[in-house]
């Protein structure tokens, strides 16, 4: 019996079912997707007693305002978030990195996020998704995962079950930090760039554009010049592959990317920087700091590491 | 048969097979692909075989390039097996509200439409690769007489369905998509179909295509 649900009473801009993604599938065309912030992700469905893989709602600047109905409970958000939990008699603003209750009728108006793209909503059961490749992330080009691959509509209702007993509130003390320095490594087609081009890219601010959503990051800055060729054949692209296109200005691919393109890499984002990346909103203004893939395999390691740490302190 | 593996970040292998665009190098893509794809290698998160490149990304939780290569390098994979081929057909329409771009192809190539359609139709095409959206076929090679560019400001939206040719390749748009390539009909075929999640795609790396002609009526009559 599903009697527990949330009415969306305002979807909010980019609000998507979200999970750790899928795995296998570049091959035939379909992406990792999955939660933009893995981190801030794994940890919202820790605060409130789930496994860190569990599906949740992601919401971009504006976050959707739901009405809760159903027997009493905790939800949790993560990110940088402003949102109210309005009650019959009271209303209260509430914290991310904390569990609330919500009981029958109440609403969480999910404002915005704060100098930050992504939030997570976790709640302490599972929303009724389904799954496609054992994943429910939602790919709206290919309209892949949970709601039909479609984001979440106003009006709509979304059903949760398996509600845990154990309604006990967590904390956790954490604040997300910014990144200015984007680390990366040389890409594949790094010596098609002229001398100028290079150094341009490694000492020079770019600035993030609006044309910025999951499937890419786009910059603009001094142009980069290709000396070689603006195009290369068709090959496969990863999450933090940056390519410069013919315009010269260089276009990172975030978790929906499409799994080929044409234009020659110049860099890859390392896998440490990956969450802070995506939290950075248009209009900020960003380095790329060159490393090498030796201290690259240890700035995850140490970034995985601390991840565990938050989620065992919870 | 790799010619080098270099790393592309710190999360996958970079395996060159060559810089031409042809269909044994290919072939030896596939064959890798298919391979590895087979080890089940624990901690490879995805492959993607290209025209002569095959990336390999891994979880860097479990395993790191190091590793991964040492991998790669030693598996042996047989250069003999025949690569196993599906031959799929697929009808196509070329009534003037789904050939967008037959104008242009004709000044462009300077030949009527018949003798495109002649050139086209009824040919043996080899699928490269599959991606960029989910399904979308690369397709080859066409006859020099039917290459060209693709066009200079992309449309926004190419509908569902749309049979597209750029330079020797061709390809089919599997969902409303954002393209640039030179579209010649549309295809009521269903070549992406997520539901079937264990053969999802009707034309995988390695088959041979051929296009068939139909008429508008044919064409309704399909999608019944």
């Amino acid at each position: 019996m599903n009697k527990n649900y949330f009415e969306i009473k305002r979807a909010g801009i980019n609000t998507t079912f979200q999970d750790q993604g899928r795995n296998n599938l570049y091959h035939i065309g379909i992406p990792f997707s999955g939660a933009m912030d893995n981190r801030n992700f794994q940890i919202s469905n820790k605060l409130v007693g789930n496994e860190v893989n569990f599906p949740t709602i992601e919401f971009a600047y504006q976050g959707p305002l739901l009405k809760y109905f159903g027997e009493n409970i905790n939800f949790a958000i993560t990110g940088d978030v402003k949102f109210i939990i309005r009650k019959k008699n009271n209303a209260i603003e509430g914290n991310c990195y904390q569990s609330f209750t919500l009981e029958n009728g109440d609403e969480l108006d999910i404002i915005s996020t704060n100098k930050s793209v992504y939030g997570y909503l976790a709640v302490s059961g599972e929303f009724d998704v389904n799954y496609q490749w054992s994943s429910c992330s939602v790919n709206t080009k290919a309209n892949i995962g949970a709601n039909d691959g479609k984001k979440i509509e106003d009006g709509q209702k979304t059903y949760i079950s398996n509600i845990n007993k154990n309604l006990s509130n967590k904390k956790l003390n954490y604040i997300n930090t910014k990144i200015e320095n984007i680390r990366v490594i040389q890409g594949t087609n790094f010596d098609y760039f002229s001398d100028e081009g290079k150094k341009i890219f490694f000492e020079k601010e770019f600035v993030i554009s609006k044309l910025s959503d999951r499937m890419g990051m786009r910059l603009e800055g001094p142009k980069i010049e290709n000396i070689v060729d603006t195009n290369i054949k068709s090959e496969g692209l990863l999450k933090g592959v940056i390519q410069v296109p013919a315009d010269g200005n260089p276009i990172i691919m975030l978790s929906d990317h499409g799994t080929i393109g044409g234009y020659p890499k110049i860099g890859v984002v390392i896998s440490a920087d990956y969450d802070k990346l995506v939290q950075l909103t248009p209009g900020s203004k960003i380095k790329f700091k060159k490393v090498e893939l030796a201290d690259a395999e240890t700035l995850f390691k140490l970034y995985d590491l601390e991840t565990q740490n938050l989620i065992s302190q919870i | 048969m790799i010619k080098n593996i270099s790393n592309l970040g710190d999360a996958a292998l970079y395996c060159d097979f060559g810089s031409e665009v042809n269909k044994e190098i290919n072939s030896k893509v596939i064959r890798y692909f298919k391979s590895i794809q087979k080890e089940n290698i624990d901690g490879i998160n995805n492959l993607t075989p290209s025209y002569n490149k095959l990336i390999i990304s891994f979880d860097l939780r479990k395993k790191n390039f190091q590793t991964i290569k040492k991998l790669i390098e030693n598996l042996n994979i047989t250069n003999d097996d025949e690569l196993e081929t599906n031959r799929i057909k697929i009808p196509v329409c070329c009534d003037e509200n789904f050939s967008l771009d037959i104008k242009r192809l004709e000044e462009k190539l300077q030949i009527t439409r018949d003798k495109i359609y002649e050139k086209f139709f009824g040919k043996e095409f080899f699928c490269y690769m599959t991606g960029f959206i989910a399904g979308m076929p690369f397709l080859g090679d066409l006859e020099n007489e039917l290459q060209a560019k693709r066009l200079e400001t992309p449309r926004v939206k190419v509908p569902k369905g749309s049979v597209g040719l750029t330079e020797q390749f061709a390809n089919v748009y599997t969902f409303e998509s954002p393209g640039g390539w030179n579209i010649i009909g549309n295809t009521p075929q269903v070549i992406f179909d997520s539901t079937k999640e264990k053969n999802p795609n009707l034309i995988n790396p390695g088959d041979v295509v051929t296009f068939e002609q139909i008429t508008k009526d044919q064409y309704y009559n399909n999608n019944e």
